[in-house]
């Protein structure tokens, strides 16, 4: 029973952390149905920027804003430099200049920073806090925490929020939405800031558990997205879910089954679950008036 | 008329060629500078840059500076195998270090081979240097080596029942063939077998059921990079008591400080005596060498040496002595003199070498080392 806790406590610590991920993709494809595969340099820029503010002394919370203010800036370069310049290109070309722009981003982080693995505190400290027989770090709570905060809020953005809403439109259709007076431009530039302020608050808060270094983005990215496809892409409650889902299945599976599978598994499982619902437990169901 | 002068305008070009390359000695490399090795091959390069300076600076070999022609292969076998194609046909190196990982060394351990050039490997595969090829060696201890380190510890300390975690990275899945592969010839009886991803966030799954495997006496965590950081604080997280071992693969300080010390502890694993530069004994036999490596390396790159760095120092240091010794730049005596390599005091240990033994290093390279208040001592 204390074994099943353990490992329920593990699969939402690291189901936590893919949610965290699976979020950051909801936004830009909300806004341009791209999926951002540079979404996980965004996090590895949280965690090495911080790392290193850290290490020039400034307090954590000050380290923490110029992580996500500096991280949420190359977001929108990004977006000036390479997304906007290709507009009207199929969103397959856009998803291969992300990756491109992911590649670029992990070279220059190698020369900016370094090539070794870095950690910092948590924010509560690393005594693991006991109950029932299993254990939990002090940051899992954050990171579970982090994840909600940032689910409840893009949940509201999406619903409740004119902006949110005409972010939704710009995706559904471009020239509609702009003949209706959104400015597209902006509400692209203002998704990729708003995607790499979330995937540079992930970094931050995911660091004392992974660690980090300049390569850290790329496999986090894929799990993050495989969360995302399972929960339903663009649906802010699917990547939560799917996140945590994704998390608690590879610990079941390494504690019950094997440790060999772990992988394979969650990876069935999503295969079985996107053979009966393509578009995802919570996706919009996609519906193409011609 | 035209074909003679060109004729004769090359003959003369390559007699000049010829006459600079006999006074210099061209020592070719190639490291993975960039790529996913670059952790080994980043040291590699910059100690092989920094040494071939400062041999320069004192003479030179055999009167002649040292040109050291190096290549970044990135990791990739292919592009390895271009440039050791590169070095021997267009560079005419009478010797090559490198080859970072195993795979890159294997890939163009053939091309030495048919051209008979010496190679000195920097990477930790035992297929490298067994079975012996002629003119084929290697720096590096191998993790079969670590494995029988660790395992004699363990057997020392009577104890007999031994969990493994392994990643399944690269190192981490070769180092737990080895392990399983020469346990046998210990006293001590694999209980638990897990495995990790390199980049997984917490393996606190694998270590409950190895914490639950009955009679469990100690633990060994074969693996690279951030796993064995994250391993060892799941493992104090948990409350695990039995000793935990980790490989030379994280013997570093960086590794205490992503563990965190509190955490690290009591964690003993098979280190060189570079990382215990600051505790080695005055009268030990490396530690010359190592100190004098060091303080070089640390002063002109601003950061800490490294284990690989090591590697390309022992191997560059190994021919230099060589083609001193054979007192030629010719294949074959170099070769016979690196294998005459005696009592050579290396950063990794002490290196003899033999007609059958192209890596020269015994388990006594390996020193057992225990993590006490944040710092390395020395068990052995």
């Amino acid at each position: 029973m204390a074994d099943l806790l353990q490992f329920l406590v593990s699969g939402i610590t690291v189901g936590a952390v893919y949610a965290l991920l699976a979020l950051g993709f909801t936004i830009i494809f909300n806004a341009s149905d791209v999926v951002n595969f540079a979404q996980g340099e965004f996090v590895m820029l949280g965690g090495m920027i911080t790392v290193f503010a850290l290490a020039a002394g400034l307090p954590l919370g000050l380290a923490a804003l110029i992580a996500i203010v500096l991280t949420a800036g190359i977001g929108v370069l990004l977006n000036k430099l390479a997304i906007e310049p290709a507009r009207g290109a199929p969103v397959v070309s856009l998803i291969i200049i992300t990756i491109g722009a992911s590649i670029f981003i992990q070279g220059v982080a190698q020369i900016v920073f370094d090539k070794q693995i870095h950690r910092y505190p948590g924010i509560s400290g690393d005594a693991p806090l006991r109950f029932a027989g299993a254990t939990i770090l002090p940051q899992s709570l954050w990171v579970i925490f982090g994840a909600t905060a940032v689910f409840v809020a893009l949940w509201l953005f999406f619903t409740r929020t004119l902006t949110g809403r005409a972010v939704l439109a710009t995706a559904n259709n471009r020239l509609a939405a702009a003949l209706v007076g959104i400015n597209t431009r902006y509400i692209m530039t203002l998704s990729f800031g708003l995607s790499a302020a979330i995937g540079a608050l992930a970094g931050l808060l995911i660091t004392p558990i992974t660690l980090t270094s300049y390569d850290v983005g790329i496999p986090l990215a894929l799990k993050g997205f495989a969360a995302a496809m399972l929960g339903g892409l663009g649906n802010p409650f699917g990547a939560l879910v799917g996140g945590l889902l994704l998390g608690v299945l590879e610990a079941l599976t390494a504690g019950y089954i094997s440790s060999q599978y772990k992988d394979a598994v969650a990876f069935i499982v999503i295969i079985g679950v996107l053979f009966v619902m393509p578009q995802g437990l919570f996706g919009r169901k996609s519906t193409e008036r011609v | 008329m035209k074909t003679m002068f060109k004729t004769t305008a090359l003959t003369a070009v390559l007699a000049l060629g010829a006459g600079v390359a006999a006074a210099e000695i061209r020592i070719g490399a190639t490291v993975s500078e960039t790529g996913g090795a670059s952790f080994l091959g980043d040291p590699a390069a910059k100690t092989l840059r920094m040494l071939v300076e400062e041999i320069n600076a004192a003479g030179g070999v055999l009167g002649q500076p040292i040109n050291l022609i190096l290549y970044d292969d990135g990791g990739d076998p292919n592009r390895a195998r271009t440039f050791a194609s590169r070095l021997i046909e267009d560079d005419e190196v009478i010797a090559v270090v490198g080859g970072s990982t195993t795979g890159t060394s294997m890939a163009i351990i053939p091309v030495f081979e048919e051209e008979e050039i010496p190679f000195i490997s920097l990477a930790g595969g035992i297929e490298i240097v067994r079975p012996t090829k002629p003119f084929a060696f290697k720096t590096p201890h191998t993790d079969r080596m670590a494995c029988e380190k660790i395992f004699a510890d363990i057997q020392a300390r009577g104890l007999r029942r031994v969990g493994m975690i392994s990643g399944t990275d690269g190192f981490g899945a070769s180092m737990r063939a080895q392990c399983l592969d020469v346990v046998g010839d210990y006293d001590i009886e694999i209980v638990a077998d897990e495995s990790y991803g390199p980049s997984d966030a917490d393996m606190t799954p694998q270590l409950t059921n190895i914490r639950g495997t009955a009679g469990l006496e100690a633990v060994v965590n074969p693996g690279f990079g951030q796993g064995p950081a994250i391993v060892t604080r799941n493992y104090a997280q948990l409350g695990i008591e039995v000793p935990l071992y980790q490989s030379h693969g994280v013997a570093s300080d960086a590794f205490i400080q992503l563990a965190g010390a509190e955490n690290a502890e009591g964690v003993r694993l098979p280190g060189t005596a570079l990382l215990i530069a600051g505790i080695l004994a005055e009268d030990d036999p490396q530690y010359a060498v190592v100190q004098a490596y060091k303080t070089a390396f640390e002063a002109e790159f601003g950061q800490p040496v490294s284990t690989f760095g090591g590697y390309a120092h022992d191997a560059l240091r190994i021919l230099v002595d060589a083609i001193e010794r054979a007192g030629s730049t010719e294949g074959v005596a170099i070769r016979d003199a690196i294998r005459a390599t005696e009592n050579f005091a290396g950063t990794t240990g002490i290196v003899t070498m033999g007609e059958d033994d192209h890596l020269g290093l015994d388990l006594a390279a390996f020193r057992m080392l225990e993590i006490r208040d944040g710092g390395w001592s020395q068990i052995d």
